[in-house]
């Protein structure tokens, strides 16, 4: 219940920006619209509601991911176009290996996620009774899984558990 | 002034596009090519995205551009992931350059 009550929220946030600027027609179909929404989805998106209420989450997702998250974007945009640009195409691909500690589902996704926006990395699968990432990287430095992991997952997998677990 | 810093982060937008088009042509395989058409193309149209919010300003566009913003970062990881995922249980072979493929290893035993 719980969970449907803040999808039903978000829902009608994402509906009241799309039908900007807000007038009472439109928001009030949205509340019919979220609430629907909320009602054929709502046990699927958010599993463990508990954890929204940590104030200190939010913080450590707005304060420290996010800006590393983007800078690691960028550097990774830069990279790519580096290396396209270049005109022997230096690259040096395979699919590596790495290890996961983190078990939530969210924190799982957003690893995923952050893994293909920087440099040189791509998540191909996932393994999650192992705790196991397959890694597509465009230029392999360490063939190795403990050292793979140290490059890949450590700069991502603190501050996910701290926002996520 | 905020049009001057839009029409910036238009140009660069535009800019990392095109180099990822770019690398869809001159990169050798389906995941080599994956990550120049995601890092690029998700960045790029951000950037696009923000730099059109700049210049309209928090009009019904604008609000709109950001949101598109954040369904970009969300899905397109996502996207890539089940295309390259799909590409390798479908057989597609690594480029012969590529030095090393664990997840085949892992799973060759498999059916």
């Amino acid at each position: 219940m719980k969970s449907k009550i803040v999808l039903f929220l978000v829902a009608y946030l994402v509906w009241a920006l799309l039908n900007w600027a807000p007038d009472w027609q439109h928001l009030l179909v949205g509340i019919f619209i979220a609430w629907f929404v909320a009602f054929m989805t709502g046990d699927l998106f958010i599993t463990r509601p508990h954890i929204l209420k940590h104030p200190q989450r939010y913080w450590y997702f707005l304060v420290e991911y996010l800006p590393k998250f983007l800078w690691e974007c960028l550097k990774a945009n830069v990279d790519v176009a580096y290396r396209v640009l270049h005109p022997d195409l230096p690259i040096n691909p395979g699919i590596v290996k790495v290890k996961t500690t983190l078990k939530a589902d969210t924190a799982l996704t957003f690893l995923a996620n952050s893994i293909t926006l920087t440099p040189g990395t791509l998540s191909v699968d996932i393994d999650r009774d192992n705790g196991v990432l397959y890694v597509h990287w465009i230029d392999v430095k360490e063939k190795d899984v403990e050292a793979a992991t140290k490059i890949i997952v450590e700069r991502f997998e603190k501050m996910l558990r701290k926002v996520f677990e | 002034m905020s049009n001057i810093i839009g029409l910036i982060f238009i140009s660069i937008g535009f800019a990392f596009d095109v180099f990822g088009c770019l690398g869809l042509v001159r990169l050798p395989d389906v995941y080599n090519r994956l990550q120049a058409a995601t890092k690029c193309v998700t960045l790029g149209t951000c950037s696009i995205l923000f730099g059109t919010f700049l210049i309209v300003g928090l009009t019904s566009a604008g609000i709109k551009a950001l949101l598109c913003i954040i369904f970009l970062i969300l899905t397109s990881p996502v996207a890539a992931h089940a295309i390259a995922r799909g590409a390798h249980r479908a057989g597609v072979k690594l480029w012969e350059g590529s030095v090393i493929d664990r997840y085949a290893e892992d799973k060759e035993g498999e059916a």
